[in-house]
């Protein structure tokens, strides 16, 4: 990076073709595969703490070869994440002991300059949240680049900055299949458990 | 052409940033890392087509318009028999993925049989892109065009052959739904009547007009005919993925008026004059790959605009009248298509809009614009002679910058979205097709009977979540029953200025009473299947529901929403209730 100053940078970034170099498109190349382009459009690899305080790579360590479902709150939300988090208790009790074992959840914070791993680890007391559901914390650089790139962002730039009015949705997936889908957080437990099962289907592998 | 300057513009931009990069000597792993660090600013497209700006949409390789012909689709062939036959009841034995008996099998047996096989297969969109693997119907985008007539029921067994490599999207569990076909639910594509890769679904078609079991027996209403459906795929939660990767085709209907023979019954134009086009917009990524945005929950707008599965084609057209089926394929984007003269850009050139929604109107009316919303569909008669010798443009000039709706703008001819090129090249031919000024109508207007119930419905985005009356999809929830045979009134609310929703409401046709208390203009003056629910809009609608039984959908047809929940299900059954806001 030390080759290339601020302005070529500005210079290369309106480009297409620059963005197609980028890829990798040159001449006897072969194409990413479509898991590692999906890993390298929407997963960084970013350091998170969990709220045991644990570092973790967010692809490495919370998605890669995984069934996850994942959404943002934060602690001192008196919005929708209070019902999200009620929803999502009643979610790993109907999932039993997958959760930790082959179905993962993640909450992380929108506010991760307040949510320290220890007021995580207080929020995930007071839900009774069990083994295998992490909430996460990071640098707040890095937590942004992962709200923007999952995709809980509101194009209404007024409601985005609306910490309150952030969005509800929970992704689900399966990164080893490619299966992405996401559905409301205040769905009902039974209903999300169901999609869940959609991505989990061993006789379609 | 203007579109070949600006394009070779962007080569010459592309040449001198590669000569940029030789000269900073940045190696390929540095540039690796500066597109982690500077994402957003090199994801962006610079003409905001992006519906997603912030999460990571590429921008598509440069693509040159107008260089090979529209693909006309192969019309869907029968076959002698079906082995095992079908059974009324689901042959799970054989691997039917069919849960619930065929409720009019009996009454209506089948004339014709079809089979179609849904896999995975190579398409060339553009001589500029690498071959796409999509999935299609019979492996083609879009699928095979079924011609089917009023009283000739057929059935279509319908084989998942789709695998379990989606190529970075799609899920291989598929219903397909037959758009605005007055159909058995069993055979409706419920978008949770899905079924798995090595099943097969039969989905009888009876091909009768409504009413024939309850305001008009034995045969129905003459005039609720349809005339231009469509089919994809509904599976829930994957529908935006799965259509977009390719499950979408035509399924076309005629009777003894809409004959499909241009000397006879309405005298449209007819056989190789009579063209379905799709529309589709997509986005390719830095591998000219066709590219889906996994992300996204507002809507999922392309830079690149397909017909009929190649990127801006050109059609060939002799001198004379033809009739185009216009759908708005999606996923998300609105529409409003102009014929733009390159000479004379500024001439509005009128053309004729015969349908609405695939619903014969009951007259042509002369337009110079036709907005479509997902879903939507539009018949026009577009008559060529007066361009003999000449090119014309069919451009999308309604602008819409990201998922939440169109902004309202109208582009100025020749700035908008170029969309397929009729070269008025080939030589006279007959023309026996009526000219659209001289028919004076086609079909009546259903009456408008009182309603049993008024329902309120209010479209919603609460934290980012979609929702109907403030409740979210589930398979399992009834929201509501309709008393089958009886009228009903729906009211469809939006009570955001900021996003738009085509609604789909799957059985039966509607007409709109009111836009906002007004009475709807000259072509919403029909039979419709899809309304768009505009900002700060309530929308008066009215129903008769009749003939068959079972569960239905009502949801928003911006594909990405309804996957995200915008959607509900409800019945029809012989009690039905009164919920007022269900």
């Amino acid at each position: 990076m030390a080759h290339i100053d601020r302005r070529t940078c500005l210079a290369l970034a309106g480009s297409a073709w620059c963005s197609a170099l980028l890829a990798g498109r040159g001449e006897g190349r072969t194409l990413p595969s479509p898991r590692d382009a999906i890993r390298a459009r929407y997963f960084p690899n970013v350091a998170l703490r969990t709220h045991h305080d644990r570092h973790v790579r967010f692809y490495d360590d919370l998605i890669k070869d995984k069934i996850v479902i994942i959404n943002f709150m934060y602690a001192e939300c008196e919005g929708v994440c209070p019902g999200i988090t009620a929803n999502l208790r009643k979610v790993q009790t109907l999932l039993g002991d997958r959760v930790g074992r082959d179905i993962f959840m993640y909450s992380i914070t929108l506010k991760p300059a307040e949510d320290t791993p220890a007021a995580l680890d207080a929020y995930a007391t007071m839900h009774d949240a069990g083994p295998g559901w992490l909430f996460l914390t990071g640098d707040p650089g890095d937590v942004e680049l992962l709200r923007r790139k999952l995709g809980f962002v509101s194009p209404d730039p007024r409601l985005d900055a609306d910490t309150s009015q952030h969005i509800g949705n929970i992704r689900y997936g399966n990164e080893p299949r490619q299966l992405w889908a996401a559905c409301p957080g205040l769905a009902s437990p039974r209903w999300i458990v169901e999609s869940l099962s959609w991505l989990d289907r061993r006789e379609s592998l | 052409m203007k579109h070949d300057a600006r394009a070779h513009a962007r080569r010459n931009a592309a040449a001198a940033n590669r000569r940029a990069l030789i000269a900073a000597r940045v190696s390929r792993r540095d540039l690796m890392k500066m597109g982690l660090l500077t994402s957003a600013g090199f994801l962006v497209p610079k003409n905001g087509l992006s519906a997603r700006a912030s999460g990571g949409n590429p921008q598509s390789p440069p693509t040159r318009a107008f260089i090979e012909p529209l693909p006309i689709m192969p019309v869907k062939q029968p076959v002698a028999a079906l082995n095992p036959a079908p059974t009324i009841a689901p042959n799970v034995a054989a691997g039917e993925g069919r849960t619930r008996n065929h409720q009019a099998l009996a009454r209506f047996p089948p004339a014709k049989l079809y089979e179609v096989h849904q896999k995975a297969a190579p398409l060339s969109v553009s001589p500029d892109l690498p071959l796409q693997t999509i999935w299609g119907f019979d492996g083609l985008c879009p699928g095979p065009t079924y011609i089917a007539r009023y009283g000739e029921p057929i059935l279509v067994r319908n084989f998942n052959e789709l695998p379990a490599g989606n190529g970075g999207f799609g899920l291989n569990e598929v219903t397909t739904h037959l758009h605005n076909g007055h159909t058995p639910s069993e055979s409706d594509g419920f978008p949770c009547d899905f079924f798995r890769a090595g099943q097969f679904y039969d989905q009888h078609y009876p091909n009768v007009l409504a009413g024939f079991d309850s305001t008009h027996p034995p045969s129905g209403d003459p005039n609720e005919a349809l005339s231009t459906l469509w089919y994809h795929d509904h599976r829930a939660d994957f529908t935006s993925q799965n259509a977009y990767k390719g499950l979408e085709g035509f399924y076309l209907v005629f009777n003894d008026r809409d004959t499909g023979d241009e000397t006879t019954g309405f005298r449209l134009p007819s056989g190789e004059f009579d063209v379905p086009l799709m529309l589709a917009d997509k986005v390719f990524d830095e591998n000219g790959v066709m590219f889906f945005d996994l992300f996204n929950l507002d809507g999922i707008l392309g830079d690149r605009f397909m017909v009929n599965g190649k990127l801006q084609p050109f059609f060939q057209v002799h001198p004379r009248r033809y009739r185009f089926r216009v759908l708005d394929g999606g996923p998300s984007r609105f529409y409003e298509f102009f014929l733009t003269d390159p000479d004379a850009p500024n001439t509005s050139v009128p053309f004729w809009q015969i349908a609405n929604d695939g619903n014969l109107l009951p007259r042509p009316l002369q337009v110079t614009s036709v907005r479509l919303g997902v879903a939507e569909r539009t018949d026009v008669v577009i008559d060529f002679s007066q361009f003999a010798g000449r090119s014309i443009i069919l451009e999308n000039r309604l602008e819409q910058t990201d998922g939440r709706g169109p902004t309202g703008n109208i582009l100025p001819a020749g700035q908008g979205n170029a969309l397929l090129r009729f070269d008025v090249v080939l030589p006279p031919v007959a023309d026996q097709s009526a000219d659209p000024a001289s028919i004076v109508k086609f079909y009546d207007l259903p009456p408008i009977e009182p309603p049993r119930v008024t329902r309120t419905f209010r479209f919603e985005r609460n934290n980012g979540q979609w929702a109907v009356n403030g409740r979210f999809f589930d398979c399992n929830e009834v929201r509501f029953r309709v008393q089958r045979n009886t009228a009903e009134k729906w009211v469809l609310q939006n009570n955001s200025g900021g996003w738009q929703h085509p609604i789909h409401i799957h059985f039966e046709e509607f007409q709109i009473g009111s836009r906002n208390g007004q009475p709807p203009p000259g072509v919403e003056r029909s039979r419709k299947d899809v309304v768009r629910l505009q900002f700060n809009e309530e929308i008066a609608i009215f129903f008769r529901f009749r003939d068959f039984s079972g569960r239905y959908p009502m949801h928003c047809h911006n594909t990405v929403h309804e996957d995200h929940a915008m959607m509900m299900r409800w019945e029809i059954d012989d009690v039905g209730d009164l919920t007022t806001q269900p």
